[in-house]
């Protein structure tokens, strides 16, 4: 039986000072497209404010894209932060330019998935839209 | 008839190009007047009459990592292989005008580019390079007052007269706010600091090129070729205006305004769009400001391959497309060159990479023999027009901001990002219809990636950067330093001349970030109109 759910709510941003904000307009476009409800942050936001505004917007996910190569030091500050304000539960995925090794450390730390560059659009709609048959 | 293996044939900014171009794709063109000779009006040809059989293009290859001291040893072992020119990368904190121990530059110190906090910073930087001798363009926008303010006291030091200094600071920031977004103030005040550092350089740095304007990081962003050519070139009438209208004489400053462009896949629309670009602003220039000295009619420009093309997927690919890219140029009679690195699409690249990259250059000036005759493609039914399309189609783009009330409105409205943002979602959109193919990415893919090498920044970048800092606030004196801000701020909040309290602050031992700051208390921060 089908159970009636709210919709999908994901906050998507970016992290850190990097302005590269081609990919993430054009997967803001995708996710809303296939119905998920995007906020969407603008750019060089802090960890703190990403976390803050998440909870403030109560989302399921954060996705995350970075290209500036402060991805070790940024994205792992994020679920810090999460589990620090009892959000631990919120999904943590993000995409960008990073080097191949630093994947898997990442996974490790707690990040779900990570989309490397020419990623098809449509994996990136299936997997946010997976979250909400997960939850 | 054969049948075609497309129904439709498009250059990659979308534009259909037909079977066979003849005659009557030239209707209404003329010869004398829409191409005329090399060095003369409009400049479809090249700005020189003799172009690279007198002097070849600058080979300038961008680079910065880590620390001042890890760059200099990079330009060190560059110009020791033949390099014309320097290019300084500068890392993300520094371009948004923040020291390397603000806690917003955690984890970005070194990685994108040097780090550069303070006036020993930039010593060190050109440390044992011969500033009169070599020309140096540096990558920075929102804070490039500062950055050239530091340049220019490093050869005060040195004692080499002001106008001996040769080089660029690319001070646009108006492609910042459509499109590599990074910035510090609201646009008015931005502007009128570009003026400032432009009429700083008419009256003291004469061989200086105080503005960059830019093209590159719009089609970075995913704009068609189009919309590079009319956003940039837009950008450039909207600062000689800003100029004119601050009391400028156009022949004072409009000979030392230098362009850059993106060289992307497509190899005729891209060499179409440098002759499209010379011609416009030519035509452009004599109709708004009837300049006395021609050369205030020439484009001039720096040229750099696509970083957007580059695939991760077998990288070494990369550096055929490189050369594609790079032969584009030459044959579009690019005054400067950067080819990219195969690795660049990882990370910053490494030395064998970034001297593949030269070689590419100096192969192509060498071995090629495409540089024996000026503009090889002009007569060409296909290339003239392809510049046509070009120049027309821009013009369009130009009617529609003056409708606009300008660039800065436009901006405002988020009308340019818009048109960027849904070009990039066209492209994207034929990648993923097969109707647009990449090499490795879509088609010929191996199942295995191939790994290469890659240049890996270290935590004791930030670490030193951060205990240098320290020493440097401990050793100044701070009653000077406080003073040579406050005077900064006077001087900002009546409009006048920023150049020569710049240049007391960094001696003052102000840092980057503080002068920075200082200055948003008087200019305020800039709030981007968030387009989707």
């Amino acid at each position: 039986m089908a159970v009636a759910t709210t919709p999908l709510r994901v906050l998507i941003g970016k992290v850190g000072l990097d302005g590269h904000d081609r990919g993430v307009k054009l997967v803001v476009r995708a996710l809303r497209d296939a119905g998920v409800e995007i906020i969407y942050t603008g750019l060089h936001h802090t960890p703190e404010q990403i976390v803050a505004t998440a909870i403030q917007e109560d989302v399921q996910a954060i996705g995350l894209s970075l290209h500036s190569g402060a991805h070790n030091s940024l994205l792992p500050r994020v679920l810090e932060l999460l589990k620090e304000r009892g959000a631990g539960d919120v999904t943590l995925f993000g995409g960008g330019i990073i080097p191949d090794d630093d994947v898997p450390r990442l996974k490790a730390a707690g990040v779900q998935m990570w989309f490397r560059p020419a990623t098809p659009m449509q994996d990136i709609v299936t997997f946010v839209k997976g979250l909400q048959i997960e939850r | 008839m054969m049948k075609e293996r497309k129904n439709r044939y498009t250059s990659l900014s979308g534009l259909e190009i037909d079977q066979v171009y003849t005659s009557d794709h030239l209707t209404g063109w003329s010869p004398e007047q829409d191409l005329g000779r090399p060095g003369a009006f409009p400049y479809t040809r090249g700005i020189y009459p003799t172009m690279y059989r007198s002097r070849l293009w600058t080979m300038r290859q961008f680079a910065g990592f880590g620390s001042a001291d890890d760059t200099n040893q990079r330009f060190k072992y560059l110009l020791a292989q033949g390099q014309t020119g320097l290019s300084v990368a500068f890392d993300l904190p520094t371009l948004m005008g923040l020291d390397s121990d603000d806690p917003r530059a955690r984890g970005e110190v070194g990685y994108c580019g040097v780090a550069i906090s303070s006036l020993a910073d930039m010593e060190r930087l050109f440390d044992g390079i011969p500033l009169d001798q070599v020309t140096t363009s540096m990558t920075i926008n929102g804070p490039a007052a500062v950055i050239f303010a530091m340049y220019l006291a490093v050869a005060e030091k040195r004692g080499i007269p002001l106008h001996h200094l040769g080089g660029t600071i690319q001070n646009d920031i108006l492609k910042e706010y459509i499109a590599q977004k990074e910035w510090l103030f609201p646009p008015e005040p931005h502007i009128a600091l570009i003026v400032d550092t432009i009429a700083y350089c008419a009256a003291h740095v004469p061989k200086w090129h105080p503005i960059s304007i830019s093209g590159y990081h719009i089609r970075e962003a995913g704009s068609t070729a189009v919309q590079e050519l009319a956003f940039t070139l837009y950008n450039g009438v909207t600062y000689v205006d800003a100029a004119v209208k601050a009391g400028l004489d156009v022949d004072t400053f409009a000979p030392q305004l230098s362009f850059f462009f993106n060289v992307h896949n497509d190899f005729f629309e891209e060499i179409a769009k440098f002759r499209a670009a010379r011609r416009l602003w030519a035509r452009e220039m004599e109709r708004r400001y009837h300049p006395k000295n021609p050369r205030s009619l020439q484009l001039r420009c720096h040229a750099q391959t696509a970083g957007c093309s580059l695939t991760a997927q077998q990288p070494m690919n990369n550096v055929v497309r490189t050369t594609l890219q790079a032969l584009a140029a030459v044959l579009g009679g690019t005054q400067s060159l950067h080819t990219n690195s195969m690795d660049e699409t990882l990370a910053l690249p490494t030395e064998e990479a970034v001297t593949l990259a030269l070689r590419t250059q100096q192969i192509i000036a060498s071995e090629s023999e495409t540089v024996n005759s000026v503009d090889p493609l002009g007569g060409s039914y296909f290339v003239e027009s392809l510049t046509n399309r070009l120049e027309e189609e821009a013009r369009d783009y130009f009617r529609r901001l003056d409708g606009m009330g300008g660039m800065v409105k436009a901006i405002e409205s988020g009308f340019p990002q818009r048109e960027i943002l849904d070009a990039s979602q066209r492209y994207q959109h034929e990648i993923e219809q097969q109707e647009r193919h990449i090499v490795g990415v879509t088609d010929h893919m191996e199942p295995e990636r191939r790994s290469i090498p890659i240049l890996k920044i270290g935590p004791e970048v930030e670490q030193e950067q951060v205990a240098r800092l320290s020493d440097l606030r401990k050793s100044r004196d701070p009653f000077k330093m406080a003073g040579s801000l406050e005077e900064l701020q006077a001087m900002a909040a009546c409009h006048q001349s920023l150049m020569p309290a710049l240049m007391e602050a960094v001696k003052a031992k102000a840092t980057l970030g503080e002068i920075c700051a200082a200055l948003k208390e008087v200019y305020g921060t800039y709030h981007e109109p968030v387009v989707l």
